[in-house]
C-alpha cells in the first residue's frame, strides 16, 4: 500500500491574516506565516512588479518602500508589515502621472533590461524624499545596495539627477553629453 | 499605460539637437524606448512572473560531485511526499543535444555520469517549490567518482579519464591550426620578435533575473514554452529534437530577458525539463532557477592562456603574428567550437598583420561550461595584444597611440585571414581620447602611483553564418498595415534590454512617415513571427533592421500606387512623412498616413509586406572562414586612468575615455547605453570578476553568489567620458554598425597599461587584484621583472596548419593545403 508522507512544513503552514496598506490602498491578505514580503507581493497579491535577483539580501532587485525607508523585501517577513504602508513600483505613478523618476529613467534608457530598475526607481525616490538636490556621491550611496549589470550606472545617475530638477520645478531637459557624447 | 505615453515623439535633449547624416526625423533622435514605461511602472512580465491556472512548479536534483558514474538513482522516497505529481531522471529525456550541430554532447537530466558540480540528475514537479525542494532532498544517488579534471594543464596530463567519448582526443576537445601568409618569413623581416604570455580569467554573466521557464502541454499535442533566452529559435530546434516533437507543434515564447549578455544564448536543461514535465502532467509547470543555479548555467567568459608571438619593425608595423590559445572549456561543448575561434580569428582586424598563424585548443574540465559572455572569445586574445602593443612602443620608444594610428588597418581592405573591412574610425577614435584624456601632457609624465593607459579594438556587427548551415535569411520581418493607419512589426528578434523592438519602430516608422507610437512591436515568439536567429554576436540592429527597411520600402511600393493613382502625382514624387504621404513638390498636396492604407487596402487588399536579410558571402573559403567574417566591424579606442597605491596594490580606476566607431546610431541614447554598460563590464572583467573552483575540494564554485562573486557597485564604477563616432557604413542600416559588445575589449587592457604608467609593473593577467600588483612591486624593488602573470605555456600535439594564401600573395581564399596534397600525390 503506497503510504503518504506529510509535508513537514506544509503542516505548520497555517495562514497568517494581516492587514496593509500597499501603494495608499488597505488590503487584507492571507498567507503562509514563513512568506516574505516579497513572497507575499508577488505571489499572494500579484505585484510581480517588484523582482527578486538572489533572495538572500545581495543584488536590491526586491527593494520597497515600507512607510517610506527602502526594505528588501527578501528579508523581511510578510507579517512585520501589518499595519504599515508599502509602496511598489505599480504605486510610484500618480493616476495617470508618473514618478518624475519613471519619465526621467525611460527618457534616458536608464532602464535597459529592466530588471534592477524597480528596486532602483524606489530607493531613489525615498532619498529625492530626504535629499532632494542629491550630489552625485549622494546618488552613489544611496544606490550603492542596487546591482546593475547593464547600464554601468550612468544614465541611473542622470536620470535621478533629472528628476530632482524637475521635481524642484526646473525645466531641466538631459544634458547633451549624457545623449550624444562628447564632441 | 499607453494613455500616459503621448505622442512618440517626446524626445530627450531637448530641440535643435544635430543630426549627423542625412536629416532624418526618427533616425538618430533620443527616442525612448518602446517598452520604457512598462519597464519603469513594474508592467513588464519576464519569465518567473507568469502564473497560469494549476501550474506546478519544478526543483532540479543537482550533482554535488564533480565527475563521476551514476549507480544508482532512489526515487521511492520522494514519490510518497504528498504534493509530488512527477520525477523525472536521465533515462527519460536520452536525447542528446547543444547549441552547435558539432557540439551534441549535452542531456537534460545526467544519463550515466555527471561531469560537474550542479549537473541535473533528476527532476520534481510539485504543487509548490516548498514541497518540490523538499521532495528533491528525499532523492538518493549513488556516486562511482571518477578523478576529477580542474585545470588546462590537468586535462592535458589526464587524457585517459576522459570527460567524453568525443573530441579529438584525451580531453582536448577541440584543436586550430592557420597559417595564413608566411610567418617565418614574417619573421626573419623583424627588427625585433617577442612573445609574451598572458592569461585572461572567466568570468560569467550575472544577469539579474535568475533564468525561469514556464511549459504549457495542451491536448493538441502542442507545447508552448515561456522562457528567458536570447535565442529562441535555436531553443525551438533543441526542444524538438529532444522531446521528438514535430518543430511545427513547440512554440518558444521569449520573454522579455532580464539581463543576457550571452548568458541565455545556448538551450539550457531546465528548459527541457518543464517542457517535458508538462507533457507528462498536463499541468503548467514553471521554474525559476537559485541564484547559485544560475552560476551552474554559465556559458561564461573562457579562462584563456594565451601566448602571442610579433615580429616588428622599429617603426612599430607588425611583419608577423603568431599567437596560440587555450581555453578552458568546461564540462560540454555548447558554444566552444566557435569560442575557440574567436581567440584568435580578430587579431587581424585593427592592425596590418601581413602574416598570421593561429593555433587554438579547447579543454573539457569538470567545471561548468564556458561559451559566450559580451565579445565572445575575443576580449582575451584583444587583451593580450593590446598589453603587448603597449609593450613593443615602450621597447621601441615609441608613443602607442601613434604607433597604432600609423599602422591601423585600412578601410576597405582584407586582412591576412580574409575578412572584409569596410569604415574604420579606429584613428579617429584615437584622435578623440587622446585629446579628451590630455594623453600627450600626461602619459609617462604623472606622479608615480598615478597613469594612463590606451587600448583599441574591433568587433563584428553580426556573425556572418548561422550557428547550423543553411542558406536561408539571418532574419525576418512581416508588416501589418490596418486601416488605423498603425503598423504592426513581427520579427523573431529577442529583446534583451539592448533596445531591439524599439529600433524595428525607429525604422519602420522613420521609413513609413510615421511615429514609433504608431508602431506596434510584435518579437520573439516562433509561432507568429518570423524567424530572426538570436540576440547574439551584434547582428540584431543591422539584420533585423535591413529585413525592416525592406520590408518597409515594398510596404510603401503598395501604397505609393493607390495615392498616386488617387492624387495623380507620379509615385516617385511623393514623400513619407509627419504621418502623411504628400507631394514633395506641393507639400500641401497629399494625405494622411491612414487614409493612404485605406486607398491601398481597397485597390490591393489586406496589407502586408515582408522583408529579409542574410549577410554577405565572405571573400574567405577555406574550412573554418565561416567565423569571424561580418558585415560590419565596429572601431573602438579607450584610455583609463588610474590610482595605484604602492603599499597596498590597490588600483582604482577613475575615469575611462572611450571613443566608439558604430556607425551611424538608430538611437545615439541606446548606443550611449550599450557603450557605458560595456565599459561596465570591462572593468568587472579586468577589476574583480572571477569565476574560480577549489580544485582540491571536489571542484565546487568558490563563490556562487552576488555577495562573494564581485561585481562593481556604484562605488566601483568609474566616470567615463563617452564620444561617438557616426560615420555610416552601407552594410547597416541607415549606416549602423554595432555597440554592445565592441566597447568591452579596450577597457581591461588599457586598465593594464594604465597600472604600468603609474607603478612600472606588468599584470599580465586580470583581474588585476591588489595581491598580483603588490607581488609585482615588491619583486620589481628586488631587482626582478616587475611582473605578475603566467610563466609557462603548456604543450599539446597539434596537426599539421591549413595553410591560407593571403590576399596581397595572390591568395583567393581558399586553403592551399589541399593543393599541397593533390601535388605531392
Amino acid at each position: 500500500m503506497k503510504k503518504v508522507k506529510k509535508s513537514s512544513k506544509r503542516a505548520a503552514a497555517q495562514k497568517a491574516h494581516i492587514t496593509f496598506k500597499v501603494n495608499g490602498e488597505p488590503v487584507e491578505v492571507a498567507f503562509a506565516p514563513h512568506k516574505t514580503l516579497l513572497e507575499v507581493l508577488r505571489e499572494d497579491m500579484a505585484l510581480t512588479g517588484t523582482k527578486h535577483g538572489c533572495e538572500l539580501g545581495e543584488c536590491g532587485c526586491c527593494a520597497v518602500l515600507v512607510d517610506g525607508q527602502p526594505v528588501l523585501s527578501c528579508l523581511v517577513l510578510g507579517l512585520t508589515v501589518e499595519g504599515r504602508e508599502v509602496t511598489t513600483v505599480e504605486g510610484m505613478a500618480e493616476g495617470a502621472r508618473l514618478d518624475p523618476l519613471q519619465e526621467a529613467f525611460a527618457e534616458l534608457g536608464a532602464a535597459q533590461c529592466g530588471y534592477c530598475t524597480p528596486g532602483i526607481l524606489l530607493t531613489a525616490k525615498a532619498l529625492l524624499e530626504k535629499v532632494p538636490s542629491p550630489s552625485r556621491q549622494q546618488i552613489q550611496s544611496a544606490l550603492a545596495g542596487n546591482l546593475c549589470r547593464c547600464t554601468g550606472y550612468i544614465k541611473i545617475y542622470e536620470a535621478v539627477e533629472l528628476a530632482a530638477a524637475r521635481k524642484a520645478g526646473n525645466p531641466a531637459t538631459p544634458r547633451r553629453e549624457s545623449v550624444y557624447g562628447w564632441q | 499605460m499607453d494613455g500616459s505615453r503621448g505622442d512618440g515623439s517626446k524626445a530627450a535633449g531637448g530641440n535643435g539637437a544635430p543630426t549627423k547624416g542625412k536629416p532624418y526625423r526618427v533616425i538618430g533622435k533620443p527616442n525612448p524606448k518602446v517598452d520604457a514605461w512598462d519597464k519603469c511602472t513594474g508592467v513588464t512580465k519576464f519569465a518567473d512572473d507568469l502564473v497560469l491556472p494549476r501550474m506546478l512548479h519544478a526543483k532540479l536534483l543537482r550533482s554535488s560531485v564533480p565527475h563521476a558514474r551514476i549507480v544508482r538513482i532512489d526515487t521511492s522516497k520522494a514519490e510518497k511526499l504528498r504534493g509530488v505529481k512527477a520525477i523525472l531522471t536521465g533515462k527519460d529525456l536520452p536525447i542528446p543535444y547543444g547549441i552547435l550541430p558539432v557540439s551534441q554532447d549535452e542531456h537534460a537530466l545526467a544519463l550515466e555520469k555527471v561531469r560537474m558540480v550542479g549537473d541535473p540528475v533528476a527532476a520534481i514537479a510539485a504543487v509548490d517549490e516548498d514541497v518540490a525542494t523538499e521532495a528533491v532532498d528525499l532523492i538518493e544517488v549513488e556516486y562511482e567518482l571518477l578523478p576529477a579534471i580542474a585545470s588546462i594543464q590537468e586535462a592535458l596530463d589526464n587524457p585517459e579519464t576522459r570527460i567524453h567519448e568525443y573530441g579529438e582526443f584525451g580531453n582536448v576537445h577541440r584543436r586550430q591550426v592557420y597559417e595564413f601568409g608566411d610567418v617565418e618569413a614574417g619573421f626573419s623581416e623583424a627588427d625585433f620578435v617577442r612573445e609574451d604570455l598572458t592569461f585572461y580569467e572567466g568570468s560569467t554573466h550575472l544577469p539579474l533575473e535568475q533564468h525561469a521557464s514556464l511549459a504549457q502541454f495542451f491536448h493538441d499535442g502542442k507545447l508552448t514554452l515561456w522562457s528567458s533566452t536570447q535565442n529562441p529559435h535555436y531553443l525551438h530546434r533543441s526542444l524538438a529534437k529532444v522531446l521528438e516533437l514535430p518543430q511545427s507543434h513547440v512554440r518558444v515564447i521569449a520573454t522579455p530577458c532580464g539581463g543576457g549578455f550571452g548568458g541565455k544564448c545556448d538551450p539550457f536543461q531546465h528548459e527541457i525539463i518543464v517542457s517535458k514535465l508538462a507533457m507528462v502532467t498536463g499541468r503548467p509547470v514553471k521554474i525559476c532557477l537559485t541564484r547559485e543555479e544560475v552560476f551552474y548555467c554559465h556559458r561564461g567568459r573562457h579562462p584563456v592562456l594565451m601566448a602571442t608571438k610579433t615580429g616588428f619593425k622599429k617603426d612599430g608595423s607588425i611583419t608577423a603574428m603568431h599567437h596560440r590559445t587555450f581555453l578552458d572549456g568546461g564540462a560540454y561543448g555548447g558554444h566552444g567550437a566557435a569560442s575557440t575561434f574567436y581567440t584568435g580569428v580578430l587579431q587581424t582586424t585593427t592592425y596590418k598583420i601581413p602574416h598570421y598563424r593561429f593555433e587554438a585548443v579547447r579543454v573539457f574540465t569538470n567545471k561548468a561550461p564556458c561559451g559566450p559572455k559580451r565579445g565572445h572569445g575575443t576580449p582575451q586574445g584583444r587583451f593580450a595584444q593590446e598589453v603587448q602593443m603597449d609593450k613593443i612602443a615602450e621597447q621601441l620608444g615609441l608613443d602607442p597611440a601613434e604607433m597604432r594610428q600609423r599602422h591601423a588597418v585600412e578601410p576597405n581592405s582584407l586582412t591576412a585571414n580574409w575578412l572584409r573591412i569596410g569604415t574604420t574610425g579606429m584613428s579617429q577614435c584615437i584622435d578623440k581620447v587622446v585629446g579628451g584624456s590630455r594623453w600627450k601632457e600626461r602619459f609617462r609624465k604623472l606622479p608615480y602611483g598615478k597613469g594612463i593607459g590606451l587600448a583599441c579594438s574591433a568587433y563584428m556587427t553580426g556573425a556572418g553564418t548561422a550557428i547550423y548551415w543553411n542558406k536561408m535569411p539571418h532574419s525576418g520581418v512581416q508588416l501589418k498595415l490596418d486601416r488605423s493607419g498603425g503598423v504592426t512589426v513581427f520579427c523573431g528578434s529577442s529583446d534583451i534590454g539592448q533596445g531591439s523592438d524599439s529600433i524595428l519602430a525607429y525604422i519602420v516608422a522613420e521609413e513609413l512617415g510615421i511615429e514609433p507610437a504608431d508602431i506596434r512591436v510584435v518579437t520573439a515568439d516562433t509561432d507568429l513571427t518570423p524567424v530572426d536567429l538570436g540576440s547574439y554576436s551584434s547582428r540584431v540592429t543591422l539584420m533585423t533592421g535591413n529585413a525592416a527597411v525592406q520590408a518597409a520600402e515594398r510596404a510603401k511600393k503598395i501604397l505609393v500606387q493607390a495615392v498616386s493613382e488617387k492624387l495623380e502625382v507620379p509615385t516617385d514624387r511623393l514623400i513619407f512623412a509627419d504621418r502623411r504621404v504628400f507631394d514633395m513638390e506641393n507639400p500641401e498636396k497629399g494625405m494622411s498616413f491612414a487614409e493612404a492604407v485605406w486607398l491601398a487596402e481597397a485597390k490591393f487588399g489586406t496589407l502586408g509586406t515582408t522583408g529579409s536579410y542574410t549577410p554577405p558571402n565572405a571573400p574567405g573559403k577555406f574550412k573554418g572562414s565561416g567565423v569571424g567574417p561580418s558585415p560590419a566591424y565596429s572601431y573602438c579606442a579607450a584610455v583609463a586612468e588610474v590610482n595605484v597605491n604602492p603599499e597596498t596594490g590597490i588600483v582604482v580606476v577613475e575615469r575611462v575615455w572611450m571613443a566608439h566607431d558604430g556607425g551611424q546610431s538608430i538611437n545615439p541614447v541606446l548606443v550611449m547605453g550599450q557603450v557605458e554598460g560595456s565599459i561596465y563590464m570591462g572593468l568587472s572583467e579586468a577589476m574583480m570578476e572571477e569565476m574560480t573552483y577549489r580544485g582540491n575540494r571536489n571542484v565546487v564554485h568558490k563563490f556562487p553568489s552576488f555577495l562573494e562573486y564581485k561585481s562593481p557597485t556604484t562605488f566601483e564604477m568609474c566616470d567615463v567620458i563617452t564620444y561617438l563616432l557616426e560615420e555610416p557604413d552601407s552594410a547597416g542600416p541607415f549606416g549602423a554598425k554595432e555597440a554592445g559588445q565592441g566597447p568591452l575589449l579596450p577597457v581591461p587592457p588599457a586598465i593594464a597599461n594604465a597600472v604600468y604608467d603609474a607603478v612600472g609593473v606588468r599584470i599580465d593577467e586580470v583581474p588585476i587584484t591588489p595581491d598580483k600588483v603588490l607581488k609585482a612591486i615588491r619583486a620589481k624593488a628586488k631587482g626582478q621583472e616587475g611582473r605578475f602573470g603566467p610563466l609557462n605555456f603548456p604543450t599539446c600535439p597539434m596537426p599539421e596548419a591549413v595553410l591560407v594564401p593571403t590576399p596581397w600573395s595572390g591568395g583567393t581564399g581558399e586553403s592551399a593545403k589541399r593543393e599541397t596534397a593533390l601535388a605531392k600525390a
